[in-house]
Order: structure tokens, then sequence, then C-alpha cells
């Protein structure tokens, strides 16, 4: 369809809980959010058909607008008058998402290349098995046996290079007779993208035990990644073999104008359009209810990892078990009993759409945020890293660093801006709660931009990227994203107390004298943009170099701009009493909570 | 969402009750429709691929892979014990020699002439669907299972442990405040659900766990006792799969939280019934809660009012904080958004507590009573 002749466009997400349907529209030269609705989702028992869910969204969507989009058959296209939608597309993460096992022959080589081709085509990745994992094969074999995933990504090997391995890792999965979650009656789908000289043999293993898809090796070579192709097939497949055994989804794609995208893949669309257009590094967090995603883009290197239990509401207890309790209660200003806390974190979890009423609640939550962004931001670093096994001549200055060339491509000081979305910080009562949380969570160095999803439409604004990238962009940058502002932080740590940063920021209209000791924080309110001159002590650098001034202009926003001077890794008092002291300080220092006595809570 | 709240767990005296009964992967079905079953007739069974040993066989021998298949005694298919030669490798007039012996009993599936290794794989292992309830087969779907439906008493929980099972209900405290403690739990037990009140503890399900107790049904149970009674923490709420003998199930949450009234009385009367309970609870994608169901054969069916939503004078119980677990009527109704105290604006509904009190809470925070 020609993109000049789409006027009104209609998107839903199918959500693991929640349908959400957006309408947008075009309004003489630009494409504007018009009306948004949502209903739970509908792919579980009792209703067992998804497209229940997504006529109960959009009937709310109709309501709002006071148009008509569907009738009895479908969806209504063209858009005439006051009736239809030109383009209706539509993303998934319902009833788990999409679930798959990749293999390699090593570990950190090829099993790592399956596993972000799996990762960025949206998926849950539920285990990586390769030739050096540790595990014994009779462990391997047992643990593919419990696991039902969607599908399995197979690779190993570069093209001319070891054929064995490959096929011990075949050897392996056809002993297991691994069996697909959903539907009894089919092969599980199995894409083999590995050394083009083990074809033979794996097709013999597996070829009529599940439904064996062969494409290029995913790594021909020890220098190069081929991660497309595999990722397309993932797609497909997810279409073709899990969307059509799930209930309700061949009806709704009778009704898409385009094929329906996983939730994740389309979030990470758009946060690489977001990259690419503005051509700056980017963090994108996606926190929900079972799972936190993590989307990162440096130098135009695109990487996703998924947290499969690291949720607020579902996975809460999972954040629970992987920080541990003291981990949580470091960030709460007042006294509870672990115990007390544990009971509330599981009551959670077994009511999950329950919200805190209370000011407590509300900091056991976000306390409970901040670890689960953290450790979700540990396991991306882990993973966005450059190929291994390649070599490389290293310098002088190099060789004395003493690395092990295996370092993550995250790089805290050259990223430029951290987006965030899911409930607890799209819906967070104070938007400074949500800086603050991703702050805390991903402690960024030097200068960085924030910003927030308002109401969670980057999934649909991802797929609509593909298809009309024109209007996806204008409704991101109009409607979908709030710029809650930037935060400047020095990198390294130094003695609480001792001067840390000063000079001054200035904005049209205002001037702020700056005098930052380490363990303060300060913001400064307001739109900006800000003008900042700013000198840190000698051997601190906040982006400009080590003892170095920074002279720039940085970015405002609904909050200002943080002027973030608690260390890197942020300087938490051992001490109960100190500790409470230093954060009810902080706490009121950007106006985080409403505050009643002396920073009494 | 206009009807922002949860709806509460079912707690019916009398409900037609039908569970879908089928395997993991495609095998027989040996029940007919209209039989009646009892909860440990078998309605469906079949073959799971028994467990595979992958035997490196040309490393043992000392050989190159590709030589494997000329020294293997058995070919594919063949059946093997475990023990038996199953390759001889022999060289220079007998001076280099070799043997590769099975590690199990069961066939040889695949040789493998490229990694050396040899797989047998163990006779296949059967698995069997119980009926789980007392009831009547309703459906048979070939090959996959089957539906059992019933009449009865039936009762969600919030949170549970354990898989299924059935016994005799036995009251064994005699208010729903009162803590189950180890000494209400006799040696003849064994092989029943016992009902406590608002708390069960480590000890307790160690108690019942040394007599034989099938399951238990309480009101609440403190994280602290979960964990060392399970010897870990529990993670992500999908349970039904811990490796203990007996079945849990939680009606209230999590802390000391008499069981409710209703549900309470309602065991009262069901007390020295056979019953089924299933602890398994998973709270994501496809919520599924532990139960127990009684069937009551001859029992009249009365119509009970099925929820409609939140309405003035609504039967409702407050799931968070700061009155978690404290019951009441529905006094209001407020349209327009409200701020609460952590300052967040959403829609708000006002109870009258039991004792009088009339407090204002977000919609999310309560569930209704059935």
């Amino acid at each position: 369809m020609s993109e000049q002749r789409v006027n009104v466009i209609l998107a839903v997400d199918c959500g693991s809980t929640t349908t959400k349907a957006i309408l947008i529209e075009r309004l003489g030269d630009e494409y504007r959010l018009q009306a948004r609705g949502e209903a739970p989702t509908t792919v579980e028992k009792p209703f067992e058909d998804v497209t229940m869910g997504v006529r109960n969204a959009i009937s709310e969507v109709e309501e709002l607008a006071g148009r008509k989009f569907m009738d009895d058959k479908g969806i209504i296209t063209p858009a005439r008058g006051q009736q239809g939608v030109d383009l209706f597309l539509a993303t998934s993460s319902a009833g788990g998402g999409l679930q798959m096992m990749v293999a390699g022959v090593v570990r950190k080589m090829t099993a790592e290349s399956a596993q972000r081709a799996a990762l960025g085509a949206g998926a849950i990745v539920m285990d990586t098995i390769a030739v050096d994992d540790g595990r014994l094969t009779y462990q391997k074999i047992e643990r593919i046996r419990q696991l039902r995933p969607d599908m399995v990504l197979v690779a190993g090997g570069i093209d001319g290079g070891t054929v064995s391995h490959v096929v011990e890792i075949a050897e392996i999965l056809a002993a297991s007779d691994p069996h697909p979650r959903l539907g009894t009656g089919y092969k599980l789908p199995v894409i083999y993208c590995g050394n083009s000289a083990a074809r033979d043999q794996v097709g013999e293993l597996l070829a009529a035990k599940t439904d064996l898809k062969f494409l290029a090796n995913i790594r021909p070579v020890l220098e190069k990644e081929e991660l497309g192709p595999a990722r397309e097939e993932i797609h497909n497949l997810f279409m073709g073999h899990v969307m059509a055994q799930a209930p309700g989804y061949k009806q709704l794609l009778a009704w898409t104008h385009a094929p329906i995208m996983p939730t994740p893949a389309a979030v990470g669309k758009i946060i690489q359009t977001l990259a690419r257009e503005n051509d700056i590094n980017i963090i994108g967090v996606d926190i929900g209810g079972a799972t936190t995603d993590i989307f990162s883009v440096f130098d135009q290197v695109f990487n996703r990892t998924v947290s499969a239990n690291l949720g607020m509401s579902y996975s809460i207890c999972n954040v629970l078990v992987e920080t541990g309790a003291d981990n949580i209660l470091r960030w709460l200003p007042f006294t509870i009993e672990p115990a007390e806390l544990k009971n509330r974190i599981r009551n959670k979890m077994i009511r999950p759409t329950t919200i805190p009423h209370t000011l407590e609640d509300l900091l056991i939550e976000q306390a409970i945020a901040r670890e689960a962004l953290s450790l979700a931001f540990a396991h991306h670093k882990t993973l966005a890293v450059g190929l291994r096994g390649v070599q490389r001549q290293r310098t002088i200055g190099e060789a004395f660093q003493q690395s092990s060339g295996e370092e993550t491509l995250v790089d805290m000081m050259a990223l430029e801006m951290l987006v965030g979305s899911g409930g607890c910080l799209s819906h967070a009562p104070r938007r400074v709660q949500s800086a603050m949380m991703m702050i805390d969570g991903f402690q960024p160095q030097g200068v960085t931009r924030l910003a927030v999803d308002s109401i969670f439409m980057m999934p649909q604004l991802g797929v609509l990227s593909d298809i009309h990238p024109q209007g996806a962009t204008q409704v991101f940058e109009k409607d979908c994203l709030i710029h809650l502002g930037s935060v400047l932080a020095p990198r390294g740590r130094g003695k609480i107390g001792d001067k840390c940063l000063w000079g001054a920021v200035s904005w049209p209209g205002g001037s702020a004298e700056v005098d930052l000791h380490w363990g303060d924080i300060q913001l400064i309110v307001g739109q900006g943009p800000f003008q900042a001159d700013l000198h840190p002590h000698f051997a601190v650098d906040i982006g400009a170099g080590r003892g170095r001034a920074l002279r720039r202009e940085v970015a405002g926003g609904v909050c200002g701009l943080f002027l973030d001077c608690r260390g890197r890794s942020l300087m938490l008092a051992e001490d109960e009493k100190t500790r409470v002291r230093q954060l009810l300080k902080w706490y009121e220092q950007v106006g985080m909570y409403p505050m009643s006595v002396e920073g009494a809570l | 969402m206009s009807d922002a709240y949860l709806p509460g767990l079912t707690v019916s005296e009398l409900t037609p009750v039908c569970k879908v009964r089928r395997l993991p992967l495609k095998g027989e079905v040996p029940v007919k429709a209209g039989e009646r079953v009892e909860p440990d007739t078998v309605v469906a069974q079949t073959f799971v691929p028994g467990c595979p040993h992958l035997v490196a066989a040309s490393n043992l021998l000392n050989i190159e892979p590709g030589e494997l298949p000329s020294v293997m005694l058995k070919k594919v298919g063949d059946r093997v014990q475990a023990g038996e030669v199953i390759a001889r490798y022999s060289a220079f007039f007998g001076l280099l020699k070799g043997r590769c012996q099975s590690p199990a009993t069961g066939v040889v599936e695949h040789v493998s002439a490229v990694t050396g290794q040899v797989m047998i794989r163990e006779p296949a292992v059967p698995v069997a669907v119980k009926a789980y309830i007392s009831g009547t087969v309703t459906r048979v779907m070939p090959g996959e299972g089957v539906e059992v439906e019933t009449t009865a008493a039936f009762i969600q929980g919030i949170f549970g442990i354990g898989g299924e099972g059935s016994g005799k209900l036995r009251l064994a405290v005699n208010d729903p405040g009162e803590i189950l403690s180890p000494r209400q739990i006799k040696e003849e037990d064994r092989g029943c659900i016992l009902v406590g009140g608002s708390l069960v503890t480590a000890a307790s399900l160690r108690r019942a766990e040394e007599v034989g107790v099938t399951g238990i049904i309480c009101g609440g149970i403190l994280d602290k006792d979960l964990h060392d009674y399970l010897g870990y923490e529990i993670g992500v709420a999908i349970t039904g799969h811990e490796d203990i003998p007996l079945s849990l199930v939680v009606t209230e949450g999590f802390g000391r939280i008499p069981m409710a009234q209703k549900t309470f009385t309602l065991l009262r009367k069901l007390d020295g019934q056979q019953a089924s309970i299933n602890g398994s609870t998973q709270i994501r994608a496809g919520v599924l809660r532990p139960e127990i169901v009684v069937p009551r054969k001859g029992a009249e069916m009365t119509k009970e009012v099925a929820a409609t939503g939140l309405e003035i004078g609504t039967r409702v119980r407050v799931i968070r904080n700061p009155w978690f677990g404290k019951l009441g009527k529905v006094t209001g109704l407020p349209v327009e958004l409200q701020k609460i105290e952590s300052e967040a604006l959403v829609r708000v509904v006002q109870v009258g507590l039991e004792g009088g009190r009339r407090v204002t809470v977000p919609r999310a925070n309560v569930e209704i009573l059935s």
C-alpha cells in the first residue's frame, strides 16, 4: 500500500495479560495518536480466541473516537468517512511469547551467535546447549526433554570447520526427541544454520523427527556473523507454526495487512530506528510483569536480551530470590522486617494485578524495580559483546590493560539516551521516580538523556515502522516519548563530602550555581535546553576527560537536569541508620516522594 | 479498563466440574464415553521414548570414528542388555584390542561414523493419566485423553504446591483463625486431606508428611515456613512439580490470615467426604489456581448468583495493604479517578469494612467474594 494513501491506522499489541489498541490518523501533514483502548487478552481459557480481546480493545477505541472500525466479518478497510481503517497491524507476546532453545558448538562463539539471532527475533531463550557448556551429555538430554520450546535453532562450526561436533549436537537433539509446547499433532520446527558440510548428517539424524529447515551458516567465518536469514526464518516459523497453533490467530492473521510480529521484535525495531535516525547510542528497557527486555544500540550494533524471569508481578519473587532481601531493603528509607517484606512480595506475586496503595508499598515496588533493572542490565552486558574467537592485533596500551578481549559493547560513558517502558516506569505517580529508577538501575555516566514511553505503544510503532516509517517516527516523537531530561554523572567514586563538581548551569530565563560534593544529587528543574559550564575535580571525568571542564548544551524535559555525584557504582552506606539518612536526603534533593517534617516520609 | 478488579476465587457448594485429562504425547484411551471413573482410574496412557545413552565408542576402542561401523557387533535396531559387548576391536593379531559394553538395556538407535558415538535407548516408559476426580467420561479425544465431568463442591485457593491427590476431608481445627499445629495431625490422618485455619507451619507440614497426609488446606502460610519446608525459595509462580509427598492449598495468601468464613463453613459441611486436591499454581499466561473438588452424588444444584461486577452492596475482600485481608461491602463507586496515598490517580471503590470503618481502596485491590 502506498504510504501516501494511508490516513487511518489501527495497531494492536496482544500482550500476555492485556491487549492494547491504538488509533493513528493523518492530520494535515503529520500522523498523530488519536485514541487508545485496552481489554484483557483472551488467548487462554475460557475464551481461547485472541480476536475477542482484540475486538474488545478496538471497541474501546471506537467509543473514544466515535467511529466504526469493525463489523461482523472483521476489520473494515479502507477508511471511508467515519468508518474503517487503511492499515491494520498486530504484534503479539500472548501465551508466553516465542520460546526457543538454541544450540551451538562453542558456548561463547557459535552458541552465542545462535542466542543473539533468537533474541533479536524477539524470542525468550529457554536454554543454550553447547558442546563445552559444562554439562554432561545425559544432563543436556534430560534438560532438552524437560523443555518444550516452540522451536530450536542449531548453529555450529564455521564453513569448512568442525563437522563431528556439530553432528554431536544433532545427536543429542535426536536422542532427546523434543516436542513442541503447543499442540500434540505437529513436529517441532528446527532451524539448522551451522557448518554447511554437516547438513547431510544432521538431516539424517533430525529430518524424520523434526520439521527441519536448512539455512546459510550464521557464522560462515569467525570474523562474520550473519543473523538476518535466521531471524527472518524464525519470524516465518513463528507465524506459520507457533501462531497457527495459538487460538484465534488464523483469524487475526486474515485481518492484518502485514505479518504479526513478536512484541519484543517490534520494540527492537523502533529502538533501532531511533538510534539510526538520531545517530546515537541508546539503551531501551521494557520492564513487564513477567520479563524484562533490554535493547541496546552501540556504534550501530543492535543487541537485545530478555531476562525471562525478572518482572514486577508474575516474576517478582524471582527478583527477590536472585538479588536477596538485603539488596531490596537497601533502597528503603524505613525499617521493615525481611520476613514481612518477603510476605508482601509473595502476596504481590499471587495477586499480580494489585497496585501499591500506600507510599510504603510504592517504595518497596520501586526498590524491586531498581534491582530488576540492574540484574537484567548485568545480563545484557554479558551478551552484548563483540564476536569472540576473532584474532585481533593489540596495541601496547591494550596489552597492559590485562583485559580478556571479551568486553561488553555497552559503554556507559558513550550512552546518549536511555528509554524506559513498562508499567512501573510509564505509570509511576511522579515522573522523577521513573527517572531515578532508571538512573539507579543503569547508573549511566557522563551525559545521558532520559525518556519514557508514555502509554506503552512502542510495539505497535515498531511494526508500523516496517510498513510506514514516516507515520511511526512522527507518532513516536510527538506522542510516545516523554523526555524526562538528562543526567550528568561523573565516572568513579570519591570520598563522601569531598568536592566533586562545580560551576553553573543556565537556561532560557534562568541560571543556577552548582557546588556538589561526592554523595550529593541535585535536580535542576526545567525543559531546558541547559547550557552547562561545569568543572570536575582533577581526578574526575564527567564526559570531557579526566579533570576537564564540560561546556555543552544538555537537553531538559519534564523533570530537568540531574547532577548525580553519588558515585559509580553508587555509594550506599552499609550502616542502616546512615543509609536511611542518605536515602532521605537524596529523595528530598530530587523531590522524589511526598516528604513531611524534616525529611521523614 | 472499566472493571479493573480481580474476580474472586470460586467457592461453590455445588457446580458442574469438568476436567480435561490429556496425554503429553499421542497414546491410547482405555475408557469409553459414559463410563464412570474414580480418581485412580487410568483414562489415557502412552509410552514416552526411553532414556537415551550416548556411548563414546570410538574413544573407548581407541579407533577413528569412521572405523566404528565395521567393529560393531550390534546393528541399529538390535536389542542389547546392560553390560553386553556391542563393539569389539582387535589389531596386530590381537595385541591391540578393546571392547565396548552397553551401559543399559535397550535398543541400538544410532551408530555414528562422524562422532564415533553409539546411542542406546532404554525401553519406552509408560505414562498414565488418571481421572483425578470421581465422575463420568463425557468426551473422548481419540489418542489424546478424555473429559471427566461431575457435580461437586468446588473451592479454589490462591496459591499451592504439590500435584494431584485424593482422600477423605477432615477438619483439623475448630475455628478459621486457628493455627494448624503438629499435634493436631494424628496417625489416623494417613491418606486424608486436612483442613486447617489461619496458618500452617513448616513443622506441621513435616508432621503431615511423616503421617502420610495427602493434602492440607489452610488460610495462610509464612514465606519463611514455605522456604523452610521446601528447602529452597520459589522464584516464579509456577508450582505443582515439587518433590513432596503432599499437596498444599492456601486459600488467602502469605501471612497468618484466617480462612474466609464461607470457605471454612463449606469445608466443615464436607467433613468426612472423599475429595480431590491439586496444589498446582500458575499465575501467568493461563492462570491456574490450586483447587479442591468434592463430588457430591445426588445433591441438587441450586442456582448460584454469578458475580456480575462491582455494585453497591457487593461483598469484597481487600487484597493489599493497608487493609489487607479485611472484608466488607461496597458502599460507593466514584466514577472519577482519585489520588491515593501513593499519589497515583486511580479508579477507586469505597468499602464499608466489617467493624464499621469506611475506606477508599483502588478497584484493583479488592476481590469479589462469591
